[in-house]
């Protein structure tokens, strides 16, 4: 380097500093590319969940206070809301395993270019509304819909069966709508189990359904894991399909919260429940990473 | 488990043999095996040799059970195995890529194939520090499969393979994903493994040299048929046809013409008069590089010596040997290894130089020209 002392150059071999100079103006090349994405994150996330998170501790007259919290905690109907949220969260993340294991199951087992077609039907839903998709199973599942009138048609029962407008109903529509989810990392979970492992446990003498439990399964879990997540977490914020499907008698946070705001006009009372919500969901994501593994689960590090 | 109705033989190891006949597998139209006929000794160490896309893998695959050949019959002793799903064959089997579990300690993959046989725990427990005793993991039964390296790896997955004393071992490329140093180590390791345990071994490789390092016999494969099975002796230094010349060392081929009363002719240059076991006049003259030495001042064959005078067009210096391309005349060249020893005159060779090369005539392989592998 022409500028430095004799001393420099002998610490500083040649270039350091214009590499290093490089370096730098490399970073702040790809910082300034995700900077419109971090100035949308703040200013639709943060302000407002921070503005909500404000309001939520201002009380009916105006002045700071624990109100919303403690009305929370006194009403039964609120407990009831939480505990109808988390189980209609819990049985559809089930519902979703149980239908979406055996699908991806599948999917893996297919050449990859016959897996591509099939995927794209598990994927065709995503690009119909939400909503035409939550009142076609109205006219579906309706007490004159088509699987009564065929299901009395057929024999198979006499007097229409109440399948909608209830948690029955609820649950068809969030599984439905949720399935992708679930199948999407799992099956990128299953496909990275090399067909070897699976050659290597019959090799050693295990029947297919000892290979599928204790060398598949275990291998295939942390995809399950990740889309179990997705799923849950989903749930526990939804709003139209439990709206409408579960015709006012599904009553979860999302639905009670837009009850406290049409009725009341109570932004304290409606963001204390988001708030609950948010911190309850931040809660069981830092649990199930602490014991889950949740990065190798979801962003697929080993 | 009904697999296990012969946990006796288990105990007491034997080894046995593997008699294949008529083995076919197609893949539409392409005949990855055809009608292969095979016999595996008791307690052979047998390799499989040939080029990727040859069927080696395939056969290997069929007598572990993991594909379904089209038609022919697998017996291990006297049973018969073509119908018998993977998981009732009882081999062991080393993969190319390991295939360790990775939710599994060492111990536990070291284990596995115990647990599924039912063996009591304080035998399981003695069997795998056995087996990781004898692949010298000792100290690493705890470790998580991501934790070892990958000679490690290999030796994880050879203890769980015969920790079930299987009484035959399949190997599929095993060392192929080790560097040149361990490899050569492990080929050592493998063969006295092999010579301990006795069982019958079956070995997939592409590499001649690891073949010819460790194998009993070696069955070359090619397009689907068994070019030749022999002992490496006799693979390289009587090799049957043109394909296992040539996979199997270096060599150059030289064509031959025979006279009336049968004798081979290269050139002016006679080859050979009593092979009369070798029908037809289209053959081959099979040289090796390094069986080739310089003559210093002949020119004119001897009854000992073929003596082929050249030109040196090409030299190599490769370290432990030199080589060097010497064209005999307008239509031929001869391949020609030879020391670097310091007292070898052949290192100040130059291209342009005018050389005589001898063969002794004991080393004169000659083989069918025309032949469909």
């Amino acid at each position: 380097m022409s500028s430095g002392t004799a001393q420099d150059v002998d610490r500083n071999p040649m270039n350091e500093r214009l590499l290093r100079a490089q370096d730098v103006s490399e970073q702040r090349m790809l910082l300034s590319l995700a900077t419109p994405a971090l100035l949308m994150i703040v200013a639709i996330v943060l302000i407002p969940v921070g503005w909500l998170f404000y309001l939520s501790f201002i009380g009916n007259d105006g002045q700071l206070s624990l109100e919303h919290y403690q009305k929370m905690v006194e009403y039964k109907s609120y407990a009831r809301v939480f505990v109808t949220t988390f189980q209609v969260s819990i049985l559809t993340t089930l519902l979703c395993i149980l239908i979406g294991y055996p699908l991806a199951y599948f999917l893996a087992m297919l050449p990859q270019r016959m897996a591509g077609f099939f995927m794209l039907a598990v994927l065709l839903p995503f690009w119909t509304s939400l909503l035409v998709r939550t009142y076609a199973w109205l006219v579906l599942l309706q007490k004159n819909g088509i699987l009564n009138d065929f299901a009395i048609s057929a024999g198979i029962w006499e007097t229409p069966v109440k399948l909608v407008h209830n948690m029955t109903g609820t649950l068809i529509g969030m599984a439905h709508i949720m399935l992708p989810f679930l199948v999407l990392p799992l099956y990128g979970a299953m496909r990275k189990i090399e067909r070897d492992m699976m050659h290597a446990a019959a090799n050693l003498g295990a029947t297919p359904i000892q290979a599928f439990w204790k060398i598949y399964f275990p291998l295939s879990l942390s995809g399950m894991v990740a889309g179990s997540l997705i799923v849950f977490v989903l749930c526990l914020g939804f709003y139209v399909t439990p709206a409408v499907l579960g015709g006012g008698r599904v009553v979860m946070v999302a639905t009670q919260i837009t009850a406290i705001l049409e009725n009341q006009f109570n932004w304290g009372a409606a963001s204390a429940l988001g708030v609950v919500l948010l911190v309850a969901t931040i809660v069981i994501l830092y649990l199930a990473g602490r014991f889950l593994k949740l990065d190798v689960a979801l962003f697929g590090k080993s | 488990m009904a697999s296990h109705s012969d946990n006796q033989s288990a105990e007491t190891p034997t080894a046995l043999p593997i008699r294949i006949q008529g083995l076919t597998k197609k893949f539409g139209q392409f005949y990855a095996l055809d009608s292969v006929d095979l016999e595996v000794h008791s307690g052979e160490f047998l390799t499989l040799l040939g080029p990727s896309g040859s069927g080696k893998t395939t056969l290997l695959m069929a007598i572990a059970g993991f594909n379904r050949p089209d038609a022919g019959s697998i017996r291990f002793g006297e049973a018969e195995m073509i119908l018998t799903p993977p998981h009732r064959r009882n081999v062991g089997m080393v993969f190319q890529s390991y295939a360790l579990f990775p939710h599994m300690s060492v111990a536990e993959n070291v284990a596995f194939p115990l647990k599924l046989r039912q063996v009591n725990a304080t035998e399981i427990t003695d069997r795998v520090a056995e087996a990781l005793a004898t692949v010298q993991l000792s100290d690493l039964g705890d470790r998580s499969i991501d934790q070892l390296s990958g000679g490690q790896r290999q030796r994880v997955a050879l203890a769980r393979a015969f920790v079930f004393r299987p009484r035959i071992l399949l190997m599929d490329e095993p060392l192929s994903a080790l560097d040149k140093k361990l490899r050569e180590q492990m080929q050592i390791e493998l063969k006295h493994l092999h010579q301990k345990l006795g069982v019958t071994t079956v070995y997939v490789t592409h590499d001649q040299r690891e073949a010819l390092t460790m194998s009993d016999r070696i069955a070359v494969i090619n397009q689907g048929r068994l070019a030749q099975v022999d002992t490496p002796h006799v693979i390289y230094n009587q090799p049957a046809n043109p394909f296992v010349a040539d996979f199997i060392g270096e060599s150059t081929m030289l064509p031959l013409t025979r006279d009336d009363s049968g004798r081979f002719f290269f050139e002016s240059h006679l080859i050979s008069a009593d092979e009369p076991e070798k029908a037809g006049s289209d053959c081959s003259l099979v040289i090796r590089p390094e069986r080739l030495f310089v003559i210093k001042d002949q020119a004119v064959d001897t009854e000992q010596t073929i003596v082929f005078p050249g030109v040196v067009r090409d030299f190599v210096f490769q370290g432990d040997t030199a080589f060097a391309v010497t064209s005999i005349s307008d239509k031929h060249d001869l391949a020609f290894r030879f020391g670097t020893d310091a007292s070898s005159s052949e290192h100040s060779m130059q291209p342009g130089d005018q050389v005589s090369l001898g063969l002794n005539r004991a080393d004169v392989i000659i083989i069918p020209r025309a032949t469909d592998l």
